[in-house]
């Protein structure tokens, strides 16, 4: 009844703008066209200046409102590289934004239909012309400089002492795995993947590499210390996206991916300096991978040294969880000759 | 009575020399041949826009939806459920339901609307009007082209009713996600549809594309040198050199996608283990699909956007009574434009693993593009500098336009400079960009040339206060709605989530969501009345009493006001000027048809 009642409203609110346009018209036909546009340019020229006006106010305020709801300072020490680029391109687009729609509204408005003007011929210029292709191009100069700049930093090879963890995404969460004491991942092979005896990533049991790996179900990581991701996916490609630490990359089927960044803060830190006791380092999928997509969340923990060897101390292997119950690992899948080897990705 | 009367006394002039009944040789005007199988463009061009309009509510009405969810999440509209049936449970959208809702407004609108509806409207109606042609190089092609599109309309609205739903994997259907059906409800039957349909609209986009090309080197009338045509018409020229040269290699990559979906192929599949059981695929690359997907997609936003760009620099001259300011330049800048377009593809891909090396090529060509479009925005503001402008709806449509393609504009250089980009990719910041600068400017300038033009499809006006009311409504709305949501996207919140409530980092943006669901339902309802305008017009509005309603200088408006298939009742007219001759020697306009003065000045 009461949608039935909101369509009629609707309905009932599009009559009356119809009539009061339609009269308009007539209005329009009795004073005479002329005077009609006159008083159109009036209006829409008014309208104009006044959008401006309150549109400028109203990115002042936009801003205002929600600039602290974003996520405030990187968590990451190559963020704020990213951070600073930003900023550099958030004022100089920021300024040619301001300029540019000043200039058209204004404009508009004051070179609006009157009475006696005569409009400028003015077809071309070609000194103008040449200013504004090289101003333009001299200011992306500067951005593709310092943005080349750092996406050379953020590309480059993870330190040698970084931590490695291996990211797996599946829909619809994620599978992380640590390479234990010996500081390397085992071999593992998608065609070995049975999630039933517990072996999600198709680990290959006959690798002795793989038998302290452990999976927990949170990223740990320490701060100040470098941490290589290696990002891979068992089903659709999934995205790791890192939004504190400004990081980002594709986990795609079959084609191993890599990212790195040093933590600036442990989690606690960043629960006082946002004042949310909630605060939590998330792990968003950031690529379309189904209807889970929306769901697909990690934790990350950032900790002191102290906290997470204490934690890694805790970790089961996922060999021992596995075969607790067997003797010896000899039902374990066979290897396959042309396995991938994702893990001991050393370089 | 009276009233209709008063609205329709003014003498109709110039009616008869023109009625298509005096053409013998065109005497076969059945209804079928008028109507539906037409061979005249214009007719083409009005089946084109129509069609395209009755996919603009489609699809904007599934954005309603879909924000309905992203607004009020856990809100129940019981209403929805009589719409959507078990999509909507309850009166909840589903998510597989959220999802098909958001692939199927990004596909109808991108293609089906912004390709179909507004370059095919346009490159229609006017190449062969403003080049001074009686059709198209070739009409029964043109006749193809629209109805390869209509098939592919059939096939993708069939694809809506299936029971496992239509396509869901978003409009850009990446694989594995769309090659599995095992991997999303949307991607069993749906995606053989989208592919069918989408094949069907690459073949339409093909015939049209080539018919316009040829059409614009070859037919131009005596006189019209290509440096003395409008800038629509080089516009059109260079978004049909886009279509030509793309979408072939779309289709390719849809081939491969269906064989791998079908014919047991590994074009871009490997190391899968889904729904239990590893697949044998091996050996295929995912991102393959996207370098195939995006040497298309990358051009096509160039498609939708430059015949806007031409259109709203024509209405902007006429408007404010002043020559195109730096014609030879607006050319080079669409040139350039459409280079660059092929050139940019990968930067889609930042995040994808591309080689870095790679992606540093692609982060250069891409901000250059901005060096042609600062150079577009520039021209635009100085032709309306010192003019005299008559604000009809297409005019302020078209200062929208600059105004939008500017706010737009700019966020591309953010997004186009990898390292920003790592952050932003795939957030709503991506959203908000794409959406002012390609959505809301692409449909600025459509309605810029549907309220301009509309005297020439249909010999009469459409309401103005309605168009001011449709403007303002949608300047504002747009602006509510998109600039806000570069800062969830700041934020990180990322596209395509049907529910951001479990996230500690997204959360606090449920308030901003309402608000921006509550805008957009507003804007929506405003395109209707649009809509509802349009189609009133066409029959009731005021009547067009003169040949040349806005005091224009090209060729079009010599045509009579129903004008026949042919265009002009006698001879062609011959051109001898640019089109650009406003306010000059003291001349309000000087037409393209009259010769050079003794005297005079020469462009």
């Amino acid at each position: 009844m009461s949608g039935f009642l909101a369509v009629l409203v609707v309905v009932l609110i599009f009559i009356v703008i119809f009539q009061i346009a339609k009269a308009s018209e007539y209005v329009s036909i009795l004073k005479g066209e002329k005077k009609a546009r006159e008083q159109s340019n009036r209006i829409n020229g008014f309208l104009l200046i006044a959008f401006l006006v309150l549109g400028l106010i109203g990115v002042y305020y936009c801003n205002d409102l929600l600039k602290g709801k974003i996520l405030g300072e990187s968590a990451s020490v190559q963020g704020e590289g990213v951070d600073t680029l930003i900023y550099v391109t958030l004022a100089i687009t920021g300024i040619v934004f301001v300029i540019t729609q000043i200039l058209l509204f204004w404009f508009a408005f004051k070179y609006q239909e009157k009475e006696g003007r005569k409009a400028f011929y003015f077809p071309h210029n070609n000194k103008l012309e040449v200013i504004w292709t090289v101003i333009p191009a001299i200011a992306l100069t500067v951005l593709v400089a310092f943005g080349l700049k750092h996406w050379f930093q953020l590309t480059s090879d993870a330190p040698k002492d970084a931590q490695v963890v291996e990211v797996t995404g599946k829909q619809f969460n994620w599978i992380f795995r640590y390479p234990g004491k010996d500081g390397q991942l085992g071999r593992r092979d998608f065609k070995a993947i049975d999630p039933g005896a517990g072996n999600e990533l198709g680990m290959d049991w006959n690798d002795p590499l793989n038998k302290d790996d452990f999976m927990p179900t949170e990223v740990h990581l320490v701060v100040g210390k470098p941490v290589k991701f290696i990002i891979g996916s068992r089903d659709v490609i999934h995205d790791v996206g890192l939004p504190h630490f400004r990081m980002k990359m594709d986990a795609v089927p079959g084609i191993p991916t890599t990212l790195w960044f040093t933590p600036k803060y442990t989690t606690k830190q960043m629960k006082e300096k946002t004042g949310n006791p909630d605060f939590t380092y998330e792990i968003s999928c950031d690529q379309m991978c189904g209807s889970g997509h929306y769901s697909m969340r990690g934790v990350i923990v950032v900790e002191t040294q102290e906290e997470f060897d204490a934690w890694a101390a805790k970790q089961k292997s996922t060999y021992s969880l596995t075969h607790a119950d067997t003797a010896a690992p000899a039902g374990a899948p066979k290897a396959d000759s042309t396995q991938k080897v994702v893990a001991a990705v050393t370089k | 009575m009276s009233n209709e009367a008063t609205l329709h006394s003014q003498q109709e002039v110039m009616h008869g020399a023109h009625d298509h009944h005096d053409h013998e040789h065109h005497h076969e005007d059945s209804f079928i041949s008028k109507y539906v199988f037409s061979m005249d463009h214009k007719m083409i061009a009005k089946q084109f826009l129509i069609t395209g309009i009755v996919w603009a509510i489609i699809g904007a009405f599934f954005s309603v939806l879909f924000r309905l969810q992203l607004g009020f999440p856990d809100a129940t509209f019981p209403w929805l459920e009589s719409i959507l049936g078990h999509w909507a449970k309850g009166g909840r959208i589903t998510a597989e339901a959220y999802y098909a809702l958001v692939t199927m407004h990004g596909t109808i609108l991108v293609f089906f609307v912004l390709t179909a509806g507004l370059s095919g409207t346009f490159s229609n109606l006017l190449i062969p009007l403003q080049v001074g042609a009686r059709d198209m190089a070739s009409p029964f092609m043109n006749c193809l082209s629209y109805w390869f599109f209509f098939l592919a309309s059939l096939v993708m609205m069939a694809s809506l009713f299936v029971q496992t739903g239509p396509a869901s994997g978003g409009w850009t259907m990446y694989p594995p996600l769309s090659a599995l059906g095992d991997a999303s409800i949307g991607s069993k039957i749906g995606v053989d549809l989208w592919l069918t349909s989408m094949a069907l609209f690459v073949v339409s986009q093909l015939l049209g594309g080539l018919n316009y090309i040829s059409t614009i080197l070859n037919m131009r009338t005596k006189g019209m040198a290509m440096t003395k045509m409008p800038l629509t018409i080089w516009s059109f020229f260079f978004t049909a050199i886009l279509g030509v040269l793309s979408f072939p290699v779309l289709l390719s990559g849809f081939i491969l996608l269906l064989m791998d979906r079908h014919a047991g192929t590994s074009f871009y599949l490997s190391d899968i283990f889904i729904a239990g059981k590893a697949l044998a695929n091996e050996g295929g690359s995912a991102i393959l699909y996207q370098h195939l997907f995006w040497f298309l997609g990358h051009p096509e936003v160039y498609i939708i956007i430059l015949p806007a760009m031409g259109m709203v620099s024509e209405v902007l001259a006429v408007s404010s009574r002043k020559p195109i300011f730096g014609y030879l330049a607006m050319i080079g800048s669409l040139f350039a434009i459409c280079i660059l377009a092929f050139l940019v593809w990968a930067h889609h891909m930042f995040v994808t693993g591309l080689n870095p090396f790679l992606g540093a090529f692609f982060v250069l060509l891409t901000l250059l593009i901005a060096v042609p479009s600062a150079i577009k925005v520039f021209n635009w503001i100085t032709t309306i500098w010192k003019g005299n402008i008559n604000f009809t709806p297409a005019s302020l449509f078209s200062i929208g336009f600059v105004s939008t393609f500017i706010s737009g504009g700019l966020t591309g250089i953010w997004l186009g400079n990898s390292s920003i980009d790592i952050h932003l990719h795939d957030t709503m910041f991506v959203i908000a960009h794409f959406h002012i600068v390609m959505g809301v400017s692409a449909f600025f300038g459509m309605f810029a040339g549907i309220y301009h033009w509309f005297p020439k499809l249909y010999g009469r006006f459409m309401n103005s206060t309605i168009g001011y009311i449709h403007f303002w409504v949608t300047m504002v709305g747009a602006y509510l709605i998109f600039w806000p949501m570069h800062y969830e996207g700041m934020a990180g919140m990322p596209r395509r989530y049907y529910d951001v409530s479990n996230w500690a980092s997204f959360k606090q943006f449920g308030g901003l969501n309402e608000f921006i669901t509550i805008v957009v339902i507003l804007v929506f309802a405003v395109q209707l009345l649009f809509v509802f305008n349009f189609f009133y017009s066409i029959f009731k509005g005021r009547k067009m009493t003169t040949l040349n309603p806005w005091n224009a200088t090209s060729l079009e408006w010599t045509t009579p006001i129903h004008a026949g298939h042919g265009n002009w009742p006698g001879e062609i007219p011959e051109v001898y000027r640019w089109a650009y001759d406003y306010s000059k020697d003291g001349r309000d306009f000087i037409p393209q048809t009259e010769p050079i003065g003794p005297n005079e000045e020469v462009h």
